[in-house]
């Protein structure tokens, strides 16, 4: 494989990359937001918020970088994909901006109104969080129609969600204690059993829909190198089960209040390595590959030498704020 | 018949979300700076009331960020749902200008907006500077690449055609093509000038409603000694743009100045009713011969007529009106702020109700006069660039979705119900926070649960 040849292939991982880091940072941000109604008062509400307030804008950021990743690498599977998921992505978008907005509305609008705009940053984060669920579910069939594909859809559309609210709970256990914390506890619990069964819906549909997909998995030797990536999801979720009984996890001096997360993220790396270990080097599932609907290579060139230089920084400045911004947030207010 | 709608439907759309989203960067973009002077200015004086003044617009900041971001996104993905045609065939110049805009500036402005809302305690004084820097330069950085690529569709170069598909040869001709510097320098003036009226107004409306603290003068001040010193020059960059357009686009000048056949001695129409039908004014007032004289330096100067760009012209009317907009609402700026500087000046910049009413009110009513002036400017360039997507190159008609036009109904009728929603929710917002108390109580908000000295420690650090 030459370096042109390559080049495709790079930028489909690094759209990967950023697709997942976008639904695992944007995906506790979702997850806070559809917990909201959940909180006990306005202070804890306020607590939540602040949470994720100086995190949420890079956080939504990934997401322009992967579809503009899609956009600028691939940019006849963008049009494809988008135009066939039009309803969804309106329904997303309008989620998206719902809640955005509701950051800065709900505290700086006149007192009144802060209700309204609670009730707005929850339905946009729920609004956003099932039609991307949806659109996964649509997406990982190939776009597929037909009542069993669109069955299949609806179940994802579902479970991302479940996903999202035991991020949202996971991140709760770090960066809150006392009620508010014990109060993350159980909503993470009751989300657990969602993350598992969206993780064994996709697992199991997409060898269904796909013979590719069949294929690359259930032969040997595929089947004994790649059981580790199973196996070891299965043991994080149950690990991240257990943990949520400790009492290490719980109050202000927790050593292990981070484990939660860590341990909900791994599994989704690992979810998303299966992922694109079915769909390589397909776009859109067994209809385009990365060489069919790639960019010219002077294109993806220029771009290259531009995410060489900047993604470092953006890891770097990321990791920054992330320290500054470290510990229980009960120190900063929106104001 | 459906083609036409789904074309129609999506222009509208795209126009809407781009009208909705460039209201917030164009405020974004100077009020950054205009924050770090305001920091700047505290840390020199010591006036709290810089602090608060500073922490006021902050707040204004934030929520117009958060406004700018989520539309923003919205036509990242509109690229796709809509002119799936553009990505296809101009992709492999629209996606890596797009690219850079999020990976050098889209990243580092949503990155260090944290730090700079919220670190005020957190971080040391420099280094919060630094955040409020960083900001600033990231919104700026923002516009340039965006500009490149919308200058470029406007005056494509540096690439070739292959099957229809646009390839780049010279990525420095791409992204400094002709009209780009004019129309960065354009809207960067005008995002300033936004700025500058959206604080005259704001501390103007203060003083009509007995609101009037301590940062109000300082603020005044500043807006209208902005507005008066960018106006003149935002004049003449817009005359050399527009020099710039006639030389790449006529038949958009010849919209802009409702010239129907080539002529020479053009006159300057100050306002007529064009007619497209009849290729003929119903009506019009113009000041003979200065038309020409304007575009070519030349009282009998050449000017060419739309007759003579038959189907490769815009619609008249929108292009025509929108101009006259602009130079109208800029001519206006011109007036209100060297008659506000100058009378302002004379009473040393005082806010005690015993100033002139009317110049309160016409600085009032000017709050959101950049707005009209950016959203009419962006008509004349946008719609003049029809019937093309890229001027010359491709025809929008040609990209647009196969999506059904009821679909695209859908859509645009959700966008354009949350758009008016968020618009008058912001305006709301704004008037509200401008009519609460100054917040300028200490030098710095200590974090709860920290002892000041603990505060002050990590202030040092």
């Amino acid at each position: 494989m030459d370096f042109d040849t390559f080049l495709p292939v790079l930028f489909w991982l690094l759209m990967g990359v950023s697709m997942l880091a976008y639904v695992a940072l944007d995906g506790y941000d979702l997850g806070v937001g559809m917990l909201l109604p959940r909180a006990h008062d306005d202070a804890e509400r306020d607590q939540m918020v602040s949470s994720i307030g100086p995190f949420w804008d890079a956080n939504e950021t990934w997401l322009v970088l992967g579809v503009g990743l899609l956009l600028i690498a691939f940019p006849k599977a963008h049009g494809v994909i988008l135009q066939a998921l039009y309803i969804p992505v309106a329904l997303m978008l309008l989620g998206l901006i719902l809640r955005g907005v509701a950051f800065d509305f709900r505290v700086k609008a006149r007192a009144q109104q802060k209700p309204l705009w609670n009730a707005a940053f929850f339905a946009g984060s729920l609004l956003a969080s099932l039609a991307q669920g949806w659109m996964l579910g649509r997406y990982v069939t190939g776009l597929a129609e037909g009542p069993m594909a669109l069955a299949f859809a609806a179940g994802v559309a579902i479970a991302v969600p479940a996903a999202y609210v035991l991020l949202g709970a996971c991140w709760l256990i770090l960066k809150t204690d006392g009620a508010l914390q014990e109060r993350a506890v159980r909503w993470a619990k009751i989300a657990w059993p969602g993350l598992v069964l969206a993780l064994a819906l996709v697992s199991i549909a997409t060898p269904l829909v796909s013979p590719t997909v069949a294929g690359r998995w259930f032969t040997l030797p595929n089947l004994l190198a790649l059981l580790p990536v199973p196996l070891m999801a299965g043991m994080a979720l149950v690990a991240l089960r257990g943990l949520l009984n400790s009492h290490r996890i719980r109050g202000p001096q927790a050593r292990l209040a981070w484990l939660p997360l860590v341990l909900a993220v791994s599994v989704l790396v690992l979810g998303a390595f299966g992922l694109a270990y079915s769909l390589y080097p397909y776009v859109l599932l067994d209809r385009l590959t990365v060489w069919e609907v790639a960019s010219a290579p002077s294109s993806l060139k220029i771009i290259l030498v531009g995410t060489a230089i900047s993604l470092p920084a953006i890891a770097g400045y990321t990791v920054f704020v992330y320290r500054v911004f470290g510990g229980k947030t009960s120190g900063i207010t929106y104001g | 018949m459906d083609a036409l709608d789904t074309l129609l439907l999506s222009r509208l759309q795209f126009a809407a979300n781009i009208t909705f989203h460039i209201l917030f960067p164009t405020i974004s973009i100077a009020l950054g700076w205009v924050l770090l002077f305001m920091r700047w200015r505290w840390l020199r004086t010591g006036h709290t009331a810089w602090l608060g003044a500073w922490r006021l617009w902050t707040k204004v900041f934030a929520l117009t960020f958060a406004l700018g971001v989520v539309s923003g996104v919205t036509m990242s993905f509109q690229f796709g749902t809509n002119w799936p045609g553009f990505m296809a065939r101009a992709g492999n110049i629209a996606g890596p200008l797009l690219g850079y805009e999020v990976l050098t500036a889209f990243f580092l402005e949503a990155t260090f907006l944290g730090v700079m809302l919220f670190g005020h305690g957190r971080v040391s004084e420099r280094m919060h500077l630094v955040a409020n820097f960083l900001v600033a330069f990231g919104t700026t950085m923002s516009a340039f690449w965006i500009l490149s690529l919308n200058s470029w569709m406007q005056t494509p170069q540096g690439h070739t055609l292959i099957n229809g598909e646009v390839h780049a040869v010279d990525w420095l001709a791409v992204v400094f093509n002709p009209s780009f510097p004019y129309r960065l320098t354009h809207m960067l003036l005008a995002s300033g000038l936004t700025v500058a009226f959206l604080l005259a107004g704001l501390a103007a409306s203060q003083v009509l409603r007995g609101r009037a603290n301590a940062a109000t003068p300082k603020v005044l001040r500043l807006g209208v000694t902005l507005a008066a010193v960018l106006i003149p020059i935002q004049i003449l960059a817009g005359d050399l743009h527009g020099l710039n357009t006639l030389k790449h686009q006529p038949a958009k000048i010849a919209a802009m100045e409702g010239i129907w056949h080539t002529e020479r001695g053009a006159p300057l129409l100050l306002m007529a009713w064009p007619n497209e039908a009849e290729q003929r004014h119903d009506w019009a007032i113009g000041i003979p011969r200065l038309g020409s004289l304007i575009l070519t330096h030349e009282l009998d100067g050449e000017i060419q007529g739309l007759s003579a760009f038959e189907g490769a012209h815009p619609p008249v009317k929108p292009v025509f009106f929108a101009f006259r907009i602009m130079v109208a609402t800029g001519m206006l700026m011109l007036a209100v702020s060297w008659l506000a500087w100058w009378r302002l000046r004379r009473t040393g910049w005082r806010t005690e109700a015993t100033g002139p009413r009317w110049l309160w009110r016409a600085l009032a009513l000017m709050t959101f006069s950049g707005w009209v002036a950016t959203v009419a400017g962006w008509y004349v360039t946008e719609v003049g660039r029809q019937p093309y997507l890229v001027y010359g190159v491709l025809h929008t008609a040609d990209l647009v979705t196969t999506t059904p036009a009821a679909t695209v109904a859908c859509s645009l009728g959700g966008y354009l119900v949350l758009y008016v929603g968020l618009l008058l929710a912001y305006i709301a917002v704004l008037r509200y926070l401008a009519s609460k108390p100054l917040d300028a109580a200490g030098p710095d908000p200590i974090v709860p649960g920290m002892t000041p000295e603990q505060g002050l420690v990590q202030q040092g650090a």
